[in-house]
């Protein structure tokens, strides 16, 4: 198994040499969504509005973060299931994301679809926050505070550990 | 009689949620400490290895075991000579979820409404109660923090009573198989068999709460239940389906009488961190 020490934004040819089941520790700044956040990001892109973050320089993570206890960093941290997000995917590849992390299998369109982007979907382990949490430099509510876990979160990573789970060419 | 307070029942509840949301079932995590020793697979070997340091440092680092903390499900056992003062045990179960989403904090996970407003109740309220009552004096509640994945890939199924067994295992397995990772393996499998429609899946989700790989008392059920271990393990799923031969820990079925035209089967999934607890007041 190689393991791939990445820093975001990603280049083209950082995502061109990751395969299939390597291990990357991903470092930088990313933004969470679920479902409602996907539906928020989407209603925007639709009415031609700029989202306050770039899609290309960034990664989208599937999570929704517990709240934190007094003097922490961060709650507990973790992917929810991707495949939920799977007809959500499009448009923000169109608008040029490159990074995804999230659980399990995605569609076979989603996959296409990732693949056709040069993107790189990773898969982040269930059911390990506190491991995860020790790699979250900061975690912030960035939009739609009043959607709870399901809010935008934005977060520095500083060596995150998930898999390849599907990489385009 | 004997007469207990919701204040009491509400305090022990609320630290036994607080106690489970970091803390998963430490047979299982012995389980997973064995595989971990035994693989010969690297990418099983990493995956149980991070599951296994998480459940240390969850509790060292005051961090939940999952982001998903969970919906508060109780199944009381409640004697008839057990009066409640003060609250009925739903309400109770309420204030509990409420308190301990505050205090340790948990994510607030439970939506108001289903389908039209999903808005967030905010505090993990309303838990999930189901109430037996039993002989005695004595309030036992098994308490379980569930996440959302392994719930969401749980399924029941009305089949004849003419299906062979081998055709019931094959669909009991190739449900499970087909969640892949999203239920969060290693998993333990819940099977309820027999009762009726809503029965079932009450014995599927009880069946999550026996000692974990406990052998079952009816020689013909413990078969069965080697039997579907045995083949979710074959497939090949591995923990956090990244391959490997830990698909499952363990498998329990819970069997009830049922309707001579029935045979209602449910299958409720746990993912590995197996957040329960039985307490008895």
């Amino acid at each position: 198994m190689q393991v791939h020490e990445l820093r975001l934004p990603l280049r083209a040819e950082d995502i061109r040499k990751l395969k299939e089941g390597d291990k990357v520790l991903l470092s930088g700044i990313i933004y969470t969504a679920r479902d409602q956040a996907h539906k928020k990001l989407i209603e925007l892109i639709e009415k031609g509005v700029d989202l306050p973050f770039k899609l290309r320089e960034t990664a989208i993570f599937y999570c929704g973060p517990s709240p934190k206890a007094e003097g922490k960093v961060c709650g507990a941290i973790g992917p929810t299931t991707s495949s939920r997000m799977d007809g959500l995917t499009l448009p923000l590849l169109q608008q040029g994301l490159k990074v995804i992390i999230g659980k399990g299998e995605r569609s076979a369109e989603c996959e296409r679809q990732i693949r056709e982007h040069g993107a790189v979907y990773l898969t982040a382990i269930g059911g390990i926050s506190a491991v995860l949490a020790r790699t979250i430099v900061s975690c912030e509510t960035y939009l739609w505070e009043e959607l709870g876990a399901e809010a935008v979160y934005r977060m520095e990573l500083d060596r995150l550990p998930c898999y390849v789970g599907i990489v385009g060419d | 009689m004997r007469y207990l307070k919701a204040e009491d029942i509400q305090k022990a509840l609320t630290q036994a949620i607080c106690q489970i949301s970091y803390e998963s079932d430490p047979k299982a995590v012995e389980r997973m400490r064995t595989a971990h020793e035994q693989s010969n697979h690297e990418l099983e070997r990493d995956v149980l290895g991070a599951i296994l340091e998480n459940n240390e440092l969850a509790a060292i680092d005051n961090i939940p075991l999952c982001q998903d903390t969970g919906c508060t499900v109780i199944i009381a056992e409640m004697g008839r000579e057990l009066v409640i003062e003060g609250a009925t045990l739903q309400e109770i179960a309420d204030r509990a979820a409420a308190e301990a989403q505050g205090k340790c904090p948990l994510r607030a996970s439970i939506s108001y409404d289903p389908l039209f407003r999903r808005k967030n109740s905010g505090n993990n309220s309303p838990a999930i109660v189901h109430i037996r009552q039993v002989e005695g004096k004595r309030l036992k509640l098994k308490i379980a923090q569930k996440g959302g994945g392994a719930e969401n890939m749980s399924f029941l199924m009305m089949l004849s009573p003419a299906t062979p067994l081998e055709k019931i295992k094959e669909q009991i397995v190739q449900r499970i198989v087909e969640s892949g990772s999203r239920a969060c393996p290693p998993l333990v499998v819940g099977i309820g068999i027999g009762g009726n429609f809503e029965r079932c899946a009450l014995l599927a989700k009880e069946a999550l709460f026996e000692e974990l790989g406990r052998k079952h008392p009816d020689e013909h059920y413990a078969a069965l239940e080697q039997e579907i271990l045995s083949m979710i393990n074959k497939c090949g799923k591995g923990a956090q389906g990244m391959g490997g031969g830990l698909t499952a820990l363990a498998v329990h079925v819970l069997h009830e009488a049922c309707h001579i035209a029935s045979l209602p089967i449910a299958v409720n999934l746990q993912c590995h961190a197996h957040r329960h607890v039985d307490i008895e007041l």
